[in-house]
Formats: C-alpha cells, sequence, structure tokens
C-alpha cells in the first residue's frame, strides 16, 4: 500500500449556499492522515454539497479549505489531482467494454494497474469483457468504484457509494477503506446504510443547519 | 501526455461504437450540399460563382450538428467530475476532446469537400486551396464550438442555443475560407486567406479550451 505524506485535509469555517438556502456555516473540518470521517443527516442537509465542495466542485460561501497546511485555492489543480470521488453517478461508459472503462481510468491518471487485478478486487473480474451496459445497478457501482483502485489517491470522497450493493459488497467497500487508510489514506463518506469505519469522526449535519 | 492520448482514444472508440454522429455529419453534408444543383439549377456559371460559400457555409452547419454531443455525455454520466479530477489541466483536456472531434468530423468534411466541390462544378484551380482552408479552418469550428458545448452542456435542449452562441464566431472562418478559395479560382493568390485562417487556429488552440474549461468548471457547481 502506498504512503501518503502530509498533515491532511482541514476546512477552517466554511459556508454553503445552494438556490439562496444556507445549509451550512462556520463549519470546522481536520482530517489526519489514516482518518475518516462520516457525513449524516436527513435527505438535503448538505451532504453531496459538502462531498462537492471538498472536491473542489463548489466554492465554499465562506472560509477555506487547506491540504497539507497549504490553502486549497492557490493550486486547485494540484489538489483536485490527489482525490478521488465517486458520486451518484458512476462515471460509466455503456458502450465501452469493463475492461476498457478501467484502461481509461487508469490511463487518465498515468496508472499502469492491471485492469483485471483492480477488476478481481471487487469481484467482478468475470465480467471483464462485457460491454458495460449489460452490468445490472450493483455491478455498475462496483466497476464505478474501481476508480479508486486504479490510482493510489490520498483523499477519497464517497458520495453513498453502497447504494444499490448488496451486504457481501458492503463489506468489501468497508475492507477497501480500511485497507486505504492502513497506508495513510483519508476518507469522507456519507452513507444512509452504516458502515463499519473504526474511529471515525461522525459529522451530523442536521444539528449544523 | 499518456492521459491526453487516453482521452483522445477513448472518444474515438466511443464515436466508432456509436457510429451515427459521424456518419450523419458527413451525410448532412454531403445531401445538404446536393441540393443546391437542384435548386440553383444546372447551369455550371452559376453553381461554380457559389460554391466555395455553399460548400463552407454548409460546413460549418455539418460541425454544429456534433457539438451538442461533445461534453453532454460526459456531463450526464459523471464522466466530466473525472475528467477534472484527473492530473492533466482541464484545458489541455478540453483540448483532446476538440482533437478526437476533429477526427471524427472535421476530418471527415475535410475528405468529402473534394467530392462536393465536383458536384458544384468549381474551378479546378480552386480545389487545392479548397482542402488546404478546410484543414486549417474546420480546426477552428471544433475548438470555438467546444466554448459553445460547454456553455450549454447543462441545458436539457442545447442545440439550438448553441447555434446562437457559436456561429456568429464562426464568421471569420467563413470570410478566409471562401476568400481563399475565390482568390484560388480567379487566379490570385490565396496566401494571405490562409494565412489568417493560420491566425485564427493559432489564436483559438489556447483561447477557446481556458474559456470552455472555465464554463465546465462552472457546470459542475
Amino acid at each position: 500500500m502506498t504512503d501518503f505524506a502530509g498533515t491532511g485535509l482541514a476546512a477552517h469555517g466554511i459556508a454553503c449556499t445552494r438556490g439562496g438556502r444556507g445549509l451550512f456555516e462556520g463549519l470546522d473540518i481536520a482530517i489526519e492522515p489514516g482518518g475518516a470521517m462520516l457525513l449524516c443527516g436527513p435527505n438535503g442537509s448538505g451532504k453531496t454539497s459538502l462531498l462537492r465542495l471538498l472536491a473542489g466542485f463548489l466554492e465554499p460561501a465562506d472560509g477555506w479549505l487547506t491540504w497539507n497546511g497549504r490553502a486549497v485555492v492557490e493550486d486547485i489543480q494540484a489538489y483536485q489531482s490527489q482525490l478521488a470521488y465517486v458520486g451518484h453517478l458512476d462515471a460509466v461508459k455503456r458502450s465501452l467494454s469493463v475492461t476498457e472503462n478501467v484502461e481509461f481510468w487508469a490511463g487518465l491518471q498515468g496508472a499502469d494497474a492491471d485492469p483485471l487485478a483492480v477488476l478481481g478486487s471487487l469481484g467482478i473480474g468475470s465480467l471483464a469483457a462485457l460491454p458495460a451496459r449489460f452490468l445490472s445497478a450493483g455491478q455498475r457501482r462496483r466497476l464505478g468504484l474501481a476508480r479508486l483502485a486504479v490510482a493510489p489517491k490520498p483523499l477519497w470522497l464517497l458520495d453513498e457509494p453502497t447504494v444499490t450493493l448488496d451486504t457481501a459488497s458492503i463489506t468489501m467497500v468497508e475492507a477497501l477503506i480500511a485497507r486505504h487508510r492502513v497506508g495513510g489514506g483519508m476518507v469522507v463518506v456519507a452513507s444512509h446504510v452504516t458502515l463499519d469505519l473504526p474511529g471515525a469522526a461522525v459529522l451530523d449535519l442536521r444539528a449544523l443547519s | 501526455m499518456n492521459a491526453f492520448l487516453a482521452i483522445v482514444r477513448r472518444d474515438l472508440k466511443l464515436a466508432f461504437r456509436r457510429g451515427g454522429d459521424a456518419a450523419n455529419v458527413v451525410v448532412f453534408f454531403i445531401l445538404t450540399v446536393t441540393l443546391f444543383p437542384f435548386g440553383i439549377g444546372p447551369e455550371a456559371a452559376i453553381l461554380a460563382r457559389v460554391a466555395p460559400g455553399v460548400i463552407w457555409v454548409v460546413a460549418l452547419l455539418a460541425a454544429m450538428l456534433s457539438l451538442d454531443r461533445l461534453f453532454r455525455d460526459d456531463h450526464d454520466d459523471g464522466s466530466l467530475e473525472v475528467l477534472v479530477l484527473s492530473p492533466l489541466p482541464l484545458e489541455v483536456v478540453v483540448m483532446a476532446k476538440c482533437l478526437a472531434h476533429w477526427l471524427t468530423t472535421g476530418l471527415l468534411l475535410v475528405m468529402a469537400a473534394p467530392l462536393l466541390a465536383v458536384v458544384m462544378a468549381m474551378d479546378g484551380e480552386g480545389f487545392a486551396t479548397l482542402l488546404a482552408a478546410m484543414v486549417l479552418g474546420t480546426p477552428v469550428l471544433s475548438l470555438i464550438g467546444a466554448i459553445g458545448a460547454a456553455l450549454t452542456v447543462g441545458l436539457r435542449r442545447g442545440g439550438v442555443l448553441i447555434s446562437l452562441l457559436v456561429l456568429p464566431l464562426f464568421i471569420p472562418v467563413l470570410i478566409f475560407g471562401v476568400g481563399a478559395v475565390d482568390a484560388a479560382v480567379y487566379g490570385l493568390t490565396a496566401k494571405p486567406h490562409l494565412l489568417m485562417l493560420g491566425g485564427l487556429l493559432v489564436l483559438s488552440l489556447p483561447l477557446a479550451p481556458w474559456a470552455a474549461a472555465a464554463a465546465l468548471r462552472l457546470s459542475l457547481e
């Protein structure tokens, strides 16, 4: 497992407004290498917005983010290349085969991961040659999660990673996250399903709105 | 560089698997230009006079047809987020997508152009210049088109809006593209026109990806 150096991700008094409605404000977050944070709260409480904000897709209405002690806005490109974001969409190209999807993600990251090994680690190795449009929702979700395995990124931002997954696959996701954290990786997860993340900080967004 | 090629390769693969889009563009180009001899009449002198203009205008419209999907599929299936988080600057990602777009549309338009020049009874003097002008001009269409495609990527029906945004910006390409061919046909030098087209390409190569990347970032908000 790759060892990541640095002091991690921190948010200082960030606020988020969507469509004129304030979702949260004055939020402080600190995640150190090996750390995990679980976001919870009812629908519409801002879990996805917070993850997109941490991914740099959204700009905070107030406050700022730091990555390894440096403000993220100074070099957003460098910061964004350090993280992997798995959102509601799987980014799977339906007309490419399962292997071709993985090869593209690896090529894009400049990583030479073996697609079969990556697929095997998610339990979909037997589907490698299949066009992705024939995958079931759960299989497509697992293929989407393969993005995490193709290139080592210190920070994972996962938005409901377990949706459509069966119990066995959820255990696999937990194992994937655990291995990532052993190597010093950080993870922020929004999930309705209870995930087994030992020592994870829990952030309840309901308390902030 | 490998990441750049990975994007180009993937987009080419997707275009070939889908097939329809690239074929649509060329078929539209050929069919529409062929309508003119029917509409105007078979008089060679008149056809030859309007040939460069007709070929260029229809090429602009044909290029327009395929622009809508340039970023839309990536936006809708979440691939855009993956592209933004790649180690490549988003501007370079846009360049890669424009290159793939040009290879699957502009290049085909260039290859179909001589055939249509024959259909339009164009003077033989202009053939080489028409090709040169289209080789320089069609990449500009992909690049400028990318700005329109990026600005409308979040809209359900962006097609018409893209035309409104982008067609006015295509006018310089049209003017110098037609000017080059006219000059060659009348026995003048086409060089200044071709140089202007080259200039447009050099100008849009850094500026269009920059503008399109900014629009794509906004679309993720």
